[in-house]
């Protein structure tokens, strides 16, 4: 029998202690143990982008990390930056673009976008298309995701401060 | 004179109005099947054929049973006990035969995919681990694997009973084509072949069913398009009372129409939670899900057009083949979209002679059913490729040509030489709207430039009318329970808010958001107050979901109809309360106003009040209903066609076969408009489905009855970087059979997209003389067809 | 799909992974970025026992220029590739090619050290390592060797690892002066496998080119230089003529296997469109 392995990291800013099973996926971790189901599973071979999620920082796809590769990481999903309002502006524009149908894609959409956003205030409809290259939307056609993305670039720059 | 609904004080109907249910989404706070816990969970795998044809010899699965989690392992004849096969037949689809299919396959195995062993477990990886350990052995049968030859004396007849692996055929005449043909100054003929596709939602099939021994009752939670149809068809196969089975339909994940169709792993897993007596969780995979989602789309057309010396189109003749899987599929059946190729070739178009025959082949293959915009893809690319053809060999401007056949806008009512029946369209007005819209002569004088330079841009255009909103003359007729009406509930509170129940579905279209702001309308009060029930077979009116785009012009209307009968019933508890003739009054953003002078008297919550709580001071004989229930079905018109044209600009890479996108227009005609943002955003998503129709996706099969491509990493799907922004335009033309006016909208991109562009990529290989008549149009055959490389043997 | 189940260790020294590896043999797989290696099980492509984690070896993290030779650490992520101001001085090619790469997520994760032990024949790494003429630098327990990049991949998904061996640094030449290079691909959408992509190494003597290296990926089992092409191009200038000459060449260099997306015909045809476009691009670009 394979041991399971007990992990600690931050989820959200809430510091959390679980044993693993070492084949456990972190987006299945993340859905299945500790309740989070905003992040979503697409595909498991990491290409859709449903379960993008935000690790030490950076960008990653949940389905192609192991919970126990998290240990001691600090982990932020969708929850966790709608919550804090971090991303209130894309929030809004996607609202208002219709940027969303049915709304599977939109956690691992609005990760990416807040991703690309921090680096770049002001990107073109190229760039925004071109960061999102590994997000699958079925129903929108992506054009509204772009529209709601270049709106919530501007109103950050716009309205900062 | 009454005033329209868009005059309406504070009418919600034609504002793009923001969804209200999509704010959890974007909080990440939405509720999809695999979202759902409940105690004593249990998961179900399957053990799928690896072949498309095969006998089941012997199945072991002691292994299984013993492998850590496991539950329950179950086979097919143990599962036929609990769960009784199905066939997907219909009578007003004369002559359609079909074989018994059961939950779990039973001696033999008919497409790779299908499934032949559950397993139960703790948690879905334990089930996995124990279907390795399914010890089975096949004895590999010829598959039928080609449908040009399923009828051949020579190929295996997949179901012996059925005598031949013929499922359906249709045949329709009109006028005196042959004569038509042979009189022509000009015959264009072509052979089409569209590329077996699969819809690919993001979330992927999922069902929870939860059997509660105590009550007998069965709560299924679906990812599905058509709650009340479910129900029906779980209690018929699991023979439970239909009133003891609820189905409830949270947030789907995208559907389009993939999730509308009964699956035996879905009916597998509601079988065992009854046997189990616990809930079980079913999750597709994506991996299976290419191999047991329902696929659509692979048509062979041989068709041919008749042109006379005025360039006008007299005759046209299509010849269809399709080959579907081992079964069609139920309850909708396998024949409906070989029908809609039948039926809408040349729909748009003004001609009086035309013969069409259609097939459908039963092969060992997955099976094929209803996707998003059934058949109409087929129909109009075979359409506008022989328009397109025809333009080229006369040599005139391919827009010209259409304008010239086009139907007339003053046609109306028609009946079509393929019998559809039209109430009013407005295909002239929008092929002048979208020439202006995409500046076409500015195109052309550009292609021309670029030309010379070496680079080859491509105009396509596409003509089409959409079904929308069929009535029981769909399915009904054929004696299956899918319901052609649809109704609304709308009950006010004492908060002063009011709740419509409905029995349409959401999946991300927003038809919630369609409801609420029909309600808000017909009834008067600001849209905040207004909350949407949908998806839950308890609570809401006895509907058809959501599917042929028929939410908005069906739902919508018993939605309005619904509110302007709340809306009676209050102002009738007011003018009591008041000692005003209701007829003085109105309702306007939330309160009772004096009509004339819109000076408020009350306000709802005071009338809900009253009425809850304060009964005592009604005056004597009114008896106040603040509940109000219509049904609608549509009647005049077995469909309600809407109509749309596309348009695309695109460059070919000569050298590589790489088609670039570059800008795509729509001028769609749906009738009233309730939400513009809403419809142009449906038209959106359709149209690069549609693309990815025309130039990606293929589930390819190879001479085994194997798909070779089930990953998400070899069937491509359209991503951000090579999809173009659609401009849209709009042109109403109302139907006169409802209140709204509302026709559907919502698969018309799909619709015409993989018209568009062909049309526009063999507007730019044009010059090198080839034409392309298969898609996807990939870089290989666009190579091919330039004679850049040599063409592979078959 | 879930993987088979398998166990995991995160040693803390290259020793501990050598005990390992000698312990488990086959059973045992080694783990860095994880994302093409934990894509295959997610697909029950493989099942090994345990996956031992490398990416608590620091020693194999950074990227050191010294001595003319770029040293990027095994573990190094494509992310930090891309990042690296040493890595767009000393090897522009590495930086150009990383947005050809799958996508942000990924690039965030995957390692150039995983990427060239798993050499997929349609990866991009490989292909520019054998253009810069790179040494693999792989250790093992009883000690560490190099290998020429040109040596180091063998066939399909096949290297010149040895059991018990662990791929440790990538050590690049320097671009020296009037160098260039240019990397491109066809692929069916951005970040897709390539069904032809080319990395291209040149030297540039005004218009005149020497030292030309072509190194394709995706047409092959593994990545290959189309030395007839180059040998072609040595000490001349472009023009129709002699590019007409180099796709020629690159019909007897290349061999494609046919595969879903494109006959062999037609990756041969997409490399000479490669070859023209890429040194097009190359000599019309400034400095180097």
């Amino acid at each position: 029998m394979i041991a399971d392995r007990e992990i600690t990291l931050t989820v959200n800013g809430e510091r959390v202690v679980q044993r693993v099973a070492p084949r456990q996926s972190l987006i299945d971790f993340v859905r299945e143990n500790l309740g989070l189901t905003g992040s979503h599973v697409g595909c498991e071979h990491g290409v859709c982008g449903a379960c993008t999620m935000r690790v030490n920082g950076l960008l990653v796809r949940g389905c192609l990390t192991l919970a126990v590769q998290a240990d001691g990481a600090d982990i932020h999903t969708i929850e966790g930056i709608s919550d804090s309002g971090e991303i209130a502006a894309l929030q809004a524009g996607f609202l208002e673009r219709n940027a969303l149908q049915c709304g599977y894609c939109t956690p691992g959409m609005l990760l990416t976008a807040a991703d690309l956003l921090k680096d770049k205030s002001s990107p073109s409809r190229e760039e925004i298309r071109e960061h999102l290259s590994g997000n699958y939307c079925r129903c929108t056609g992506y054009q509204s995701i772009v529209d709601a993305v270049e709106d919530a670039a501007q109103a950050m720059a716009g309205g900062s401060s | 004179m009454p005033l329209s609904i868009h005059d309406w004080p504070n009418s919600y109907i034609g504002r793009s109005v923001p969804r209200p249910n999509a704010r959890r989404l974007i909080h990440g706070r939405g509720t999809y099947v695999d979202d759902i816990r409940l105690p004593r969970l249990v998961h179900v795998a399957f053990l799928r054929s690896p072949y498309a044809h095969a006998a089941i010899r012997s199945i072991d699965v002691s292994a299984a049973q013993r492998s850590p989690g496991v539950v329950r392992v179950v086979t097919g004849v143990e599962m036929a006990k609990h769960c009784k096969p199905w066939v997907g037949v219909a009578t007003h689809m004369r002559g359609l035969k079909s074989a018994p299919q059961y939950a779990l396959a039973v001696d033999r195995v008919r497409w790779q995919g299908e499934p032949v062993v559950a397993v139960v477990a703790q948690t879905r990886a334990q089930a996995e681990d124990a279907v390795a350990l399914v010890e089975i052995s096949f004895e590999e049968l010829v598959p039928v694997a080609d449908m040009e030859t399923a009828l051949d004396p020579g190929t295996p007849v997949i179901h012996a009973d059925l005598g031949d692996n013929l499922a359906f055929e249709l045949r329709v005449e009109a006028g005196k084509v042959d004569a038509a043909f042979a009189e022509a100054d000009v015959v264009v003929e072509e052979t089409f072949h569209f590329g077996r596709n699969t819809g690919v939602t993001l979330e992927s099939r999922s069902t929870l069913a939860d059997y509660c021994a105590g009550e007998g009752k069965l709560t299924v939670y679906m990812s599905s398009q058509a709650p009340h149809m479910m129900k029906n068809v779980i209690a018929k196969h699991l023979g439970l009372d239909e009133d003891n089975v609820r189905v409830i339909c949270n947030d789907v994940g995208g559907s389009f129409g993939i999730k509308i169709h009964t699956y035996p792993d879905e009916m597998c897993a509601t079988a065992l939670s009854v046997m189990l007596k616990r809930p079980v969780k079913f999750v597709a995979d994506r991996l299976e899900s290419f191999v047991s989602d329902i696929h659509a789309r692979d048509h062979r057309v041989k068709a041919r057009l008749a042109v006379n010396r005025d360039n006008r189109i007299t005759a046209l003749e299509v010849d269809d083949l399709t080959g579907i899987g081992p079964y069609s599929a139920y309850p909708r059946t396998s024949a409906v979209e070989c029908h809609q190729v039948v039926n809408l070739t040349g729909g748009a178009y003004d001609f009086a002679n035309y013969r069409a025959h259609g097939r459908v082949v039963f092969q060992n293959k997955n099976l094929m059913c209803q996707y998003r915009a059934v058949g109409h893809p087929i129909a109009f690319s075979v359409t506008e490729g022989l328009v397109d053809a025809a333009a080229s060999k006369i040599g005139i401007d391919p827009a010209e040509f259409r304008r010239l056949n086009l139907r007339a806008d003053d046609a109306y009512p028609y009946t079509s030489a393929s019998g559809l029946q039209f109430e009013k369209l407005s295909h002239q007005k929008s092929l002048a709207k979208i020439l202006a819209m995409m500046d076409y002569d500015g195109l052309r004088r550009q292609q021309a430039t670029l030309r010379r330079d070496g680079i080859y841009r491509g105009i396509g255009l596409a003509a089409m009318i959409e079904v929308t909103a069929p009535s029981g003359a769909f399915y009904g007729v054929g004696g299956v329970p899918i319901a052609a009406q649809d109704g609304c509930t709308i009950r006010l509170d004492p908060t002063g808010g009011i709740t419509c129940a409905t029995g349409i579905a959401e999946t991300g279209q927003g038809s919630e958001t369609m409801v609420a702001q029909i309600a808000a309308s017909a009834v008067g009060v600001p849209i905040e107050k207004v909350r949407v029930v949908t998806g839950d077979t308890e609570t809401t009116p006895y509907g058809g979901g959501t599917w042929a785009s028929r939410a908005t012009a069906i739902a919508g209307e018993a939605t309005l109809q619904a509110g302007r009968a709340l809306r009676a019933n209050i102002l009738e508890v007011a003018g009591a309360l008041l000692q005003s003739a209701p007829a003085d009054l109105d309702i306007r953003n939330g309160a009772v106003v004096d009509a004339d002078t819109g000076v408020e008297r009350m306000t709802l919550s005071d009338v809900g009040k009253t009425v809850y709580f304060r009964g005592h001071e009604l005056p004597d004989g009114v008896k106040p209903e603040l509940v109000a229930t219509r049904h609608y079905t549509p009647r005049d018109y077995p469909v309600a066609f809407s109509n749309a044209v596309q348009a695309c600009s695109l460059e070919v890479d000569v050298e590589t076969g790489f088609v670039k996108m570059l800008k795509y227009w729509v001028v769609e005609d749906c009738g009233t408009v309730v939400n513009p943002r809403l419809v142009a955003e449906q038209i959106r998503g359709g149209v690069i489905l549609g693309i990815g129709a025309a130039l990606y996706e293929h589930c390819i099969y190879d001479n085994q009855g194997q798909m070779l491509n089930a990953s998400m990493i070899d069937y491509l799907v359209p991503m951000a970087v090579e999809m173009p922004d659609v401009e849209i335009g709009h042109i109403a033309t109302p139907t006169a059979e409802t209140v709204l006016g509302a026709k559907g909208a919502g698969e018309a991109g799909m619709g015409g997209a993989p018209a568009a562009v062909v049309s526009a990529i063999n507007d730019a290989i044009g010059v090198f003389g080839v034409r392309i008549t298969a898609i996807p149009a990939t870089p290989l055959q666009i190579l091919e067809a330039l004679g850049k490389i040599d063409k592979k043997g078959q | 799909m879930k993987p088979a189940p398998f166990d995991y260790a995160k040693p803390h020294s290259a020793e501990e992974v050598f005990a390992l590896l000698e312990r488990y043999g086959d059973d045992a797989h080694l783990l860095a970025g994880g994302q093409s290696l934990l894509a295959g099980l997610n697909m029950r492509l493989s099942a090994p026992a345990i996956l031992i984690d490398i990416t608590g070896l620091e020693p194999l993290r950074g990227i050191v220029n010294s001595n003319g030779v770029l040293r990027i650490g095994a573990l190094t992520t494509y992310a930090q590739v891309k990042a690296s101001a040493e890595v767009a001085r000393a090897a522009p090619l590495l930086s150009e090619v990383i947005p050809w790469i799958a996508h942000p997520a990924i690039r965030n994760r995957g390692t150039v050290g995983g990427s060239l032990s798993h050499a997929d024949p349609a990866a991009e790494m490989p292909a520019c390592m054998l253009a810069l003429e790179a040494q693999v630098e792989i250790a093992a327990k009883g000690g560490r060797r190099k290998v020429a990049a040109a040596n180091f991949f063998r066939g399909l998904f096949e290297t010149d690892l040895k059991p018990g061996e662990m791929l440790t640094a990538i050590e690049v030449p320097a671009i020296r002066a009037h160098y260039r290079s240019n990397f491109s691909e066809f692929a069916r959408r951005r970040g897709d496998f390539a069904m032809s992509g080319l990395a291209a190494h040149a030297r540039f003597d005004g218009e005149v080119l020497h030292d030309v290296r072509l190194a394709y990926c995706g047409v092959d089992t593994r990545p290959v230089r189309a030395r007839t092409a180059e040998q072609v191009l040595e000490g001349r200038t472009l023009g129709r003529e002699v590019l007409a000459e180099v796709k020629a060449a690159l019909a007897q260099d290349l061999h494609p296997p046919d595969d879903l997306q494109a006959t062999g015909e037609m990756k041969l045809h997409l490399s000479q469109v490669l070859a023209e476009r890429v040194l097009t691009a190359m000599a019309r670009a400034e400095g180097g």
